[in-house]
């Protein structure tokens, strides 16, 4: 992969490199004492990794023109791989904190193994290392498809990709040492947060620059989508991270809000990741894959346009719909609710856009175990932001928050939405990008695909029920007007569900794991493809017909 | 209207602005008036400061993730009320940089939980739960008793809090060291810096039980000592007015 890269590329990635290694290596001499020293000795370590294989090359022959009638997909594949490696270490942590609720004993009685610090690396392994990963893979894949051009150069999606990979590495590192600034789902400390900052700087310039040079007039809907992705998270990372340092030989810092505005910006952050991160980049991605595998354009036009703004403006009202019955004002919290209910339109005509598209290939989706992902992708998605426009009504809030009907709608948003139109998507890309006639096993996606889906709903009946226990428990009154339970009879009552939702997890990881090896037989092993589309793909008829833009 | 964005659609700088434009309003309109609303943050003038100490020991709080299964606010609602106390005011959290409302209760709401139980319980409840409460499915936390607690950076920890707004003085920045070894050290010659700089108030005390090492627990149990203690503002306000 490193003689694809023209000899300039290869300097300009060797100097990247270096000055990495460099600043690395000061972290490490002089912080000595502090846990940034440890960060910025594994930053040189892979600086130095990277640097070596390309200094070996470093004088090698220019790479054929031929390239340049292609599209440019190495960066995609090793994206996939790194997609199914963090899938598969973060659900295994996920499930692991599963029992840990069941038997606390479970556990290496270690700091770093510690259910507090490792929560956090399954949430950030889940979101950023799975999720982005597998919207950055997909993204270039469908950014070239859709404007019929091949990537601008061919340093900056390796520097995307790879430095997206640091700052997940640093993360959950920095976690298991006990580095971490505490903002859920924003835990990373200052320097991991600069960092992404750059990456994602120039994540947004390489989009731009590949419209730019785009051969088609119009901007495909998907484009749409992961462009907000990437714009909106940069909004909400920089301004919910802002913080003051200890010093700069600190991996700590103090985050400049406190209380009650530190809270809602928070949540603006927290509840838009999930809007941006987990919903507008994955919608970028069915809007792609969903009309390409059934071979069917986009039902309408006009409903994607009108639920790309509505989700655009509408979900940044709502994160203080977290915030119900708290010291947060209540014309916030009122005006959080009022928009989380108003958002079900653009989130409804999203899913039906989805499973519309689909009329006239349902015997597809009975034959595909692919495009079934994306099926039951489209109807989790649509169950999901009914369930969650439900839990931001004040009064249905007041009891299911704090309890674990929270944590059983995330995961059904996360694994049934998420997680299932990213399987989706890659079993449909892999053996484009590899060149194979089709994925090694077909029988293992099959059985991945009820793996997942079975795990799915076994882990969130499982906690629709611990959440009502749990909430009605909490509030319950005998009729001398006491409080009828102790807050250790709730958890006590908690044990079956907790169970039954690691056994649901365990499903689901055990799905992922078969994607692995599916992955590894297919790259491995599978046939190649007969056809010639791999010599000149800019142009492909098929898929020409679906994506166009309609009108 | 669709005519409209058929063209803005051709546009790569008009698609980005849109996008901007469209995302920036709901934060500007929730998030911007919090910091200009004067009844936003009730006023209480006997507001206190964490402590170097218990600002080390809120620094292990979430170290640890602690807020990932414990809450520290009570919402206004009757039941919450009863078994917590009062419910959290915004003043409450004024210097909590960040807030540690936390969004689930896997184990019970701790806003208030300072002077509930004795150092001794923590203690051991801290390293093995199971020991106190039978059932309980918290993890131990038994390094807190092993690991000396760094003090050596404590005056950098209150110059950042400072520089976002807490009001620690330049004395108290400059002797965070001492103060934080003064509070757990009650016969040290220290103990007066910590009562001529902090709160008459201030718990002084061997908080994990040994009066001659600075422990992790030390801090961790002088922070949870400390919740809902930092102003009496919630002993003024009569509870129950607006309870459902």
């Amino acid at each position: 992969m490193i003689t694809n890269l023209t000899a300039s590329e290869r300097r300009g990635a060797l100097l990247i490199l270096v000055v990495m290694a460099i600043v690395g290596l000061f972290f490490a001499a002089a912080g000595r004492g502090d846990p940034i020293a440890v960060h910025g000795a594994l930053i040189m370590a892979v600086a130095l990794a990277f640097a070596f294989p390309v200094m070996g090359h470093l004088y090698d022959p220019e790479p054929s023109a031929d390239r340049l009638d292609t599209y440019y997909d190495d960066p995609s594949k090793v994206g996939i791989i790194l997609t199914f490696a963090w899938a598969a270490f973060a659900m295994f942590v996920g499930d692991w904190l599963a029992w840990m609720m069941v038997e606390p004993t479970w556990t290496t009685g270690s700091a770093w193994s510690s259910f507090g610090r490792l929560r956090p690396v399954h949430t950030t392994g889940v979101i950023f290392g799975f999720g982005g990963n597998g919207l950055i893979a997909t993204s270039f894949y469908v950014m070239q498809r859709t404007c019929r051009v091949r990537l601008p150069d061919q340093l900056s999606p390796w520097f995307v990709l790879l430095g997206f990979n640091l700052f997940c590495l640093l993360a959950v590192t920095g976690y298991m040492l006990g580095i971490t600034q505490s903002k859920e789902y924003a835990e990373p400390e200052w320097y991991a947060d600069l960092w992404l900052v750059i990456v994602w700087i120039v994540y947004f310039v390489l989009y731009l620059r590949t419209l730019a040079r785009r051969e088609e007039p119009h901007i495909y809907v998907a484009n749409w989508y992961y462009m907000a992705f990437i714009l909106v998270v940069a909004m909400l990372h920089i301004v919910n991270n802002l913080a003051v340092p200890v010093s700069f030989l600190s991996a700590k810092s103090h985050s400049l809000f406190s209380g009650v505005q530190d809270a809602l910006t928070e949540w603006w952050y927290g509840h838009n990741a999930v809007a941006f991160f987990l919903t507008a980049g994955f919608l970028g991605m069915m809007y792609y894959y969903l009309p390409i595998r059934a071979g069917r354009p986009i039902f309408s036009y006009r409903m994607s346009i009108i639920s790309f703004w509505g989700i655009t403006f509408m979900y940044m009202w709502v994160g203080s719909h977290h915030l119900h019955h708290t010291a947060l004002p209540q014309w916030v919290q009122t005006l959080g609710m009022s928009f989380s209910l108003v958002l079900l339109v653009p989130s409804w005509a999203s899913a039906a856009n989805a499973l519309l598209t689909l009329n006239g290939a349902w015997h597809r989706v009975r034959d595909d175990a692919t495009l079934r992902f994306m099926m039951i992708a489209a109807v989790f998605y649509g169950l999901t932001t009914f369930e969650g426009s439900f839990m931001a009504i004040r009064s249905v809030n007041a009891l299911s928050h704090y309890t674990d009907w929270t944590v059983g709608h995330v995961h059904a948003g996360a694994l049934g939405w998420v997680a299932m139109i990213t399987f989706g998507a890659l079993y449909a890309s892999i053996p484009w990008l590899w060149k194979k006639e089709r994925m090694y096993s077909s029988f293992l996606v099959e059985l991945h695909f009820w793996l997942a889906l079975s795990g799915t709903v076994i882990y969130v009946f499982a906690l629709w029920n611990a959440g009502i226990v749990q909430g009605l428990m909490w509030r319950t009154y005998t009729e001398n007007g006491n409080l009828a339970y102790t807050f250790v009879d709730s958890v006590v009552a908690m044990t079956p569900y907790y169970i039954a939702r690691a056994i649901g997890g365990l499903l689901f990881l055990t799905g992922a794991l078969a994607g692995c090896l599916n992955l590894y037989l297919t790259v491995r092993f599978a046939a190649p493809a007969t056809e010639a589309f791999s010599l000149m793909p800019l142009r492909d008829p098929v898929s020409d017909a679906v994506i166009q833009a309609a009108e | 209207m669709f005519k409209l964005h058929y063209r803005l659609e051709r546009r790569a700088i008009g698609m980005t602005l849109a996008i901007i434009c469209a995302a920036s309003v709901g934060g500007f309109v929730e998030i911007a008036p919090l910091f200009t609303i004067d009844q936003t943050v009730e006023a209480a003038p006997d507001m206190r400061v964490y402590t170097p100490l218990e600002l080390a020991g809120r620094n292990i709080y979430m170290r640890e993730g602690c807020y990932a299964c414990h809450s520290q606010m009570i919402r206004t609602l009757r039941d919450e009320v009863e078994r917590y106390g009062h419910y959290s005011l915004a003043v409450e959290s004024k210097y909590d940089h960040p807030m540690l409302w936390g969004s689930k209760r896997t184990g019970p709401d701790i806003a208030r939980l300072g002077g509930k139980y004795s150092d001794e319980w923590h203690v051991r409840h801290l390293l093995n739960p199971r020991e106190v409460v039978r059932v309980s499915i918290m993890p131990s936390y038994a390094w807190l008793m092993d690991n000396d607690l760094r003090i050596d950076d404590l005056s950098g920890q209150l110059a950042a809090q400072h520089a976002v707004g807490v009001p620690y003085t330049p004395d108290m920045i400059r002797h965070a060291a001492d103060d934080a070894y003064g509070q757990a050290n009650p016969d040290s010659n220290r103990v007066a810096g910590v009562r001529a700089r902090y709160d008459d108030n201030t718990n002084i005390r061997a908080f994990d039980g040994i009066a001659d090492r600075l422990t992790e627990m030390d801090a961790l149990v002088a922070y949870l000592q400390i919740l809902g203690r930092l102003t009496d503002a919630s002993n003024l306000d009569p509870v129950g007015k607006d309870l459902e």
